[in-house]
């Protein structure tokens, strides 16, 4: 008779097959996990304790590092908790244009999954066509943004600025490549003996284990649950857009992947229709009232001069001037809350006055005292930011939710019972960012 | 998202967020904590005033606010029925806050993360660990006398001897050049 002992073993937080740093503490009988311990905190950047002592507009590019692959949901679900707690509605085709661009970030997050899932298994062709066509889209976000990853598109009362041109038809053309794509990666996996041997039935979480944990997003919907943020508690235009919310039934690392799958057609399809929809319309909320430049330019020649630093001239929202007539002024009622447009800002030296006063110390803008809690659906979940303000021109407490938490809390009862290989295909499979995971 | 607000004493937090549990609010969405201390004391106040023409925010008697946000998710429409409850207790240094590790398995994490970045300590659950940052961490970074640029102590192994990686730069020794 020989006893039964365990042993160590020590994954993370830098092993070439985790990608993120995260570290797993195994403790193997043979290769069987009998226990696991996770530790994060590795990527810990004070995200939160930054947040209070930035201005509310300076906080947003702090949000794109949270999930680094779909940064334009975080700048959404931030600006609109702090809207939440202002009580600002935002115009129509920005609201549009917000929906547009958390979709591309949510189809390149999903990419991102299943390519680097596929790799960890072996299938390294999947990879580089899954991340070609997460390349194109951050071609796109590049377009819409300035910036592929650090995007900062959102501000209080609207986004950045508007489609630039051909952008749409520059979407289809991208949209076709990456359905082809898709669809070659399915025939690649879904059917292949190889994968379907190393995902069908491994990482399975009971639904009432998920609902204990408190998880959201595709990873309780692997489990049955149609649990959805943009179907439970529409925001921006979503209750007019038509999308179904894919569900799996097992909970095992096969349903994520095809729910994954399902979803990017969703998303796709929620932008086409976005674009049929598109009303026109300013992008953001103004500050003060647009004016015609000629007639701007009149109140300086008669010597108006006192009033020149509460206007704004119509000019383009975007800084190439392709909407110049779409920037019809949509005024807020609290001129301290929006930004002026940056057009101004680079145009005129009123509008850099302006800009100056909402970035100088207790100058800026100002939310009103009380606290607010929004959710979006960020890639991997209910993406909640809870907001508290003391009125003056910082966040008093910004609190992120962040889905990939709950998910990690749960990872020792996938992981328990199964072997030390499937480690690597279940963690690649609930696609862990540790950015949002450890703030 | 609609939702309803209630403020419960810590004593009976546990009992009230248990009866929520059986009432059918099945997801613990999010458990955090807010430091009252600086609330309504503005640091940069100018024209901080103006603001409020019906009065500032008051400070509260509390220094601290732990926040519970339940759901109740039905799992076959995966629709939630009814309003989700936001469950807030004032908490202050001495209080005693029950851990609800036994209702929701999740509270772990998330009070373990509340422990770490507030120092709000629950009882009657595991021993509790600091989630984010490392044991040698001093103090609890996200209360509001924790200043945004204080710098922490560098730590070594434990045994306080000398680790062979020169990256490892307690004290660096000079090593003449030959």
């Amino acid at each position: 008779m020989t006893q039964k002992k365990t042993y160590f073993l020590n994954m993370g937080p830098a092993h070439p097959a985790m990608h993120g740093v995260i570290r797993l503490v195994l403790e193997l009988e043979g290769e069987r996990i009998v226990n696991t311990e996770v530790g994060i905190g590795y990527l810990h950047r004070a995200f939160e304790k930054h947040a209070e002592t930035e201005t509310w507009n300076n906080a947003i590019p702090y949000t794109d590092r949270l999930n680094y692959v779909s940064p334009l949901i975080n700048n959404v679900g931030y600006v609109m908790a702090v809207e939440k707690l202002a009580g600002v509605k935002i115009p129509e085709r920005g609201q549009y244009l917000r929906v547009i661009a958390s979709e591309i970030s949510r189809v390149a997050d999903h990419l991102t999954c299943i390519g680097a899932n596929a790799m960890e298994l072996g299938a390294f062709t999947v990879f580089l066509y899954l991340l070609e066509g997460r390349e194109n889209l951050y071609q796109l976000i590049d377009c819409l943004c300035g910036a592929r990853v650090t995007t900062d598109y959102t501000r209080i009362g609207g986004v950045k600025g508007d489609l630039p041109e051909g952008f749409i038809a520059k979407c289809r053309g991208v949209f076709a490549k990456i359905r082809k794509l898709v669809a070659d990666s399915e025939g690649l996996l879904t059917k292949n003996r190889i994968f379907l041997d190393r995902v069908d039935g491994v990482g399975v979480i009971s639904q009432a284990d998920a609902l204990a944990y408190g998880i959201t997003g595709p990873f309780l919907r692997s489990t049955g649950v149609a649990y959805d943020v943009r179907r439970a508690h529409p925001y921006l235009v979503y209750d007019r857009l038509d999308f179904e919310v894919p569900v799996g039934n097992k909970g095992d690392n096969l349903d994520r992947y095809l729910v994954r799958l399902a979803e990017i057609e969703q998303s796709l399809r929620i932008i086409e229709q976005c674009f049929t929809q598109l009303p026109g319309g300013p992008v953001c909320l103004t500050p003060w009232e647009m004016k015609d430049a000629f007639n701007f330019e009149d109140m300086g020649k008669a010597g108006n001069t006192a009033l020149l630093p509460r206007c704004l001239a119509k000019t383009c929202r975007t800084l190439e001037g392709s909407s110049r007539d779409q920037a019809a002024g949509v005024t807020v009622q609290d001129p301290a809350l929006v930004m002026p447009p940056k057009e101004e800002t680079y145009g005129n030296i009123e509008g850099l006055m302006n800009q100056f006063e909402t970035v100088m110390w207790s100058w800026g803008v100002r939310v009103p005292a009380g606290e607010a809690y929004h959710a979006v659906e960020g890639g991997n979940g209910e993406l909640g930011f809870h907001i508290v303000s003391d009125g003056s021109d910082r966040p008093y407490r910004v609190r992120c939710r962040p889905p990939c938490l709950f998910i990690m809390a749960a990872l020792p009862k996938l992981l328990n019972g199964g072997y030390v290989a499937d480690v690597v295909a279940t963690f690649g499979s609930v696609n862990m960012i540790a950015g949002e995971l450890d703030r | 998202m609609k939702f309803e607000a209630k403020t419960v004493a810590s004593a009976q937090a546990f009992d009230a967020l248990r009866q929520l549990k059986t009432d059918g609010y099945n997801l613990l969405i999010d458990l955090t904590a807010v430091d009252y201390s600086l609330y309504g004391k503005c640091p940069a106040a100018m024209g901080w005033e103006q603001n409020f023409p019906s009065g500032a925010p008051q400070p509260r008697k509390e220094r601290f606010e732990v926040v519970y946000r339940l759901a109740s998710l039905d799992p076959a429409a995966g629709l939630e029925s009814r309003p989700r409850v936001e469950v807030h207790v004032p908490y202050d240094e001495g209080s005693v806050l029950l851990s609800v590790m036994s209702v929701w398995p999740n509270a772990d994490w998330l009070e373990r993360e509340v422990w770490d970045m507030f120092g709000i300590r629950f009882e009657d659950r595991p021993e509790i660990k600091r989630l984010l940052l490392y044991e040698e961490f001093v103090g609890h970074p996200l209360r509001k006398d924790y200043p945004i640029k204080k710098r922490q102590p560098l730590i070594g192994p434990p045994s306080g001897e000398l680790p062979g990686s020169p990256s490892f730069n307690i004290v660096r020794q000079e090593i003449p050049f030959e």
